[in-house]
């Protein structure tokens, strides 16, 4: 066990020792070791954030033919630090009304939902939380907690346009959480458990190559369930101002900030740990800096795919992602595991190879079929178009357009 | 295996304590000076008018059904998923009809039009 090797094994003893040599039972000493690990884990995540966002803004700012934040320091890479200071020292504007419990937990429940799912996330063989034997389901109910925050953001408010917000976001996200889970079967599938260290043992080859179409869902559902462009109806500014978080200011607004952009990061990790094959790659199982590496390198491109849609691609309308998330993906992700719990069975005496090419031929053939589908309804269901006439009465409440 | 519990637990605390540190801190660095205009409801500069907890369309509420319905019967599955592994083709037909139970309450949602937004 050197640093190479085992870096936090070698650190972990090494405190254990110090800490038991001080005289602390043993039990006590583990926990203050947790402690420790939960803390760096999650100040790191914290800490990583403020490089995230420079990077997202940088980004965007190329595609948009910008030059993005370039003052503060070489790149502008200290501008998000700048930006920290001096939202540390922004009043908290409270609205009038707000109901105080729930418009003050919101916040603090949007980062630590995040957060949560941190704890299990393999970034190489031996540098993780814990290895949980229900990692996925964990991840699942991690995810809830944000949402969660977000209702409470809009009730507490006292603010129509933060409830109506809030409603949005909830609707969407409750939906889309439903391809997910069904998507992500498929891995607990293959590998015969939930740890999320197991599953990228059990990667071989990735995922994504013996299951892309269900790659693919849950890729998408996880973006619409962060709410970003181009599904992010819940803070669609010509409609509703800033959604959920519009009566938020200062740091509390800078939490559901982090939140945000936390939680496009922890997406990708996700994505590369489940589908991607996570830390594995040429030598990694020895040198778990390697599979660190490795793993930044996927979870980098996720990200900057992520990027290019909300880049790229404009804003759905509420009823389009609905649509999409209830009349295409739940069906299709039922029909995903169906034909891969069959095929696979199927396929078990065979070599892996033939598996992998018979699971392959099934995701193509379904998705051909899902493409047909598609084409056919498409040709049924164009929308009238609708001619304003002058007599267009606009309505009393504004709400019950929006609601 | 219980280790794997105390370290989620304290990483939960550890999560929520994070967050609400820091917004006490800005609470504690941050200027006081409420008045009646800054602290009125933002609803684009328009006085806002009666309840702002008025009721909402049903359309969510049967989102939220559906949802639950489909949440439940996902979430027996995942022992299922653990142990396709040892099963045999027979099992695994048996999870095929469940799905199939599942996908008809999701036509049977469609036909009737809860999955319809206007």
């Amino acid at each position: 066990m050197t640093f190479w090797t085992d870096p936090i094994g070698l650190l972990d003893a090494w405190l254990f020792a110090v800490l038991t040599g001080w005289g602390l039972p043993a039990d006590v000493s583990r926990i203050i070791l947790y402690i420790l690990g939960g803390f760096v884990l999650a100040t790191g995540a914290m800490v990583f954030t403020v490089f995230l966002i420079w990077l997202e803004r940088k980004l965007i700012g190329r595609f948009q033919d910008r030059f993005g934040p370039n003052r503060v320091g070489p790149f502008g890479i200290f501008q998000t630090v700048a930006d920290m200071l001096k939202i540390f020292t922004k009043e908290f504007i409270t609205p009038d009304g707000a109901d105080l419990i729930p418009y003050n937990l919101a916040p603090i429940l949007s980062v630590a939902g995040v957060l949560f799912v941190w704890a299990v996330l393999p970034f190489a063989i031996n540098m993780l939380g814990v290895n949980l034997n229900v990692g996925v389901l964990y991840v699942v109910a991690a995810g809830a907690i944000g949402e969660l925050g977000m209702i409470l953001a809009g009730w507490g408010s006292n603010n129509k346009f933060a409830l109506i917000g809030a409603f949005r976001a909830i609707g969407q996200m409750i939906s889309y959480e439903v391809p997910m889970i069904l998507t992500l079967l498929v891995p607990v599938m293959f590998t015969g458990s939930m740890g999320l260290n197991d599953i990228v043992k059990a990667q071989n080859p990735w995922f994504v190559v013996v299951a892309p179409l269900a790659a693919f869902i849950f890729f998408i559902s996880q973006v619409a369930e962060n709410a970003r462009a181009p599904f992010d109806l819940t803070e669609a500014e010509s409609e509703l101002v800033a959604g959920f978080n519009i009566e938020y200011s200062g740091l509390k607004f800078g939490m559901f900030y982090v939140a945000e952009f936390l939680h496009a990061f922890t997406i990708s990790v996700l994505f590369a740990v489940i589908f991607l094959g996570g830390w594995l790659g040429p030598g990694a199982e020895k040198y778990p800096w390697l599979g660190l590496l490795y793993t930044m390198i996927k979870t980098t491109v996720v990200f900057f795919t992520i990027l290019l849609m909300r880049a790229g691609l404009p804003r759905f309308r509420i009823d389009q992602v609905m649509d999409l998330n209830w009349k295409l993906f739940t069906p299709l992700a039922i029909g995903i595991l169906i034909v891969t719990a069959v095929v696979d069975k199927s396929l078990a005496l065979f070599t892996p190879t033939i598996r992998v090419l018979g699971l392959l031929a099934a995701n193509l053939v379904m998705l051909l079929v899902t493409l047909r589908f598609l084409k056919i309804f498409a040709q049924k269901k164009r929308r009238p178009l609708v001619v304003p006439s002058a007599s267009t009465e606009l309505p009393d409440d504004i709400s019950e357009v929006l609601l | 295996m219980v280790n794997d519990w105390v370290y989620i637990g304290l990483f939960i605390l550890i999560s929520l304590f994070l967050p609400a540190a820091a917004i006490l801190i800005a609470g504690w660095l941050a200027p006081k000076k409420p008045n009646k205009i800054k602290n009125s409801t933002y609803e684009c500069g328009i006085e806002t008018v009666g309840d702002t907890w008025v009721q909402f369309r049903v359309q969510y509420y049967i989102y939220a059904l559906v949802f639950l319905v489909f949440d439940v019967e996902t979430v027996f599955l995942y022992p299922w998923a653990v142990a396709y592994r040892q099963l045999t083709l027979f099992a695994v037909l048996e999870a095929v009809v469940f799905l199939l139970l599942l996908a008809g309450g999701l036509i049977y949602a469609w036909k009737k039009g809860a999955l319809q937004w206007n």
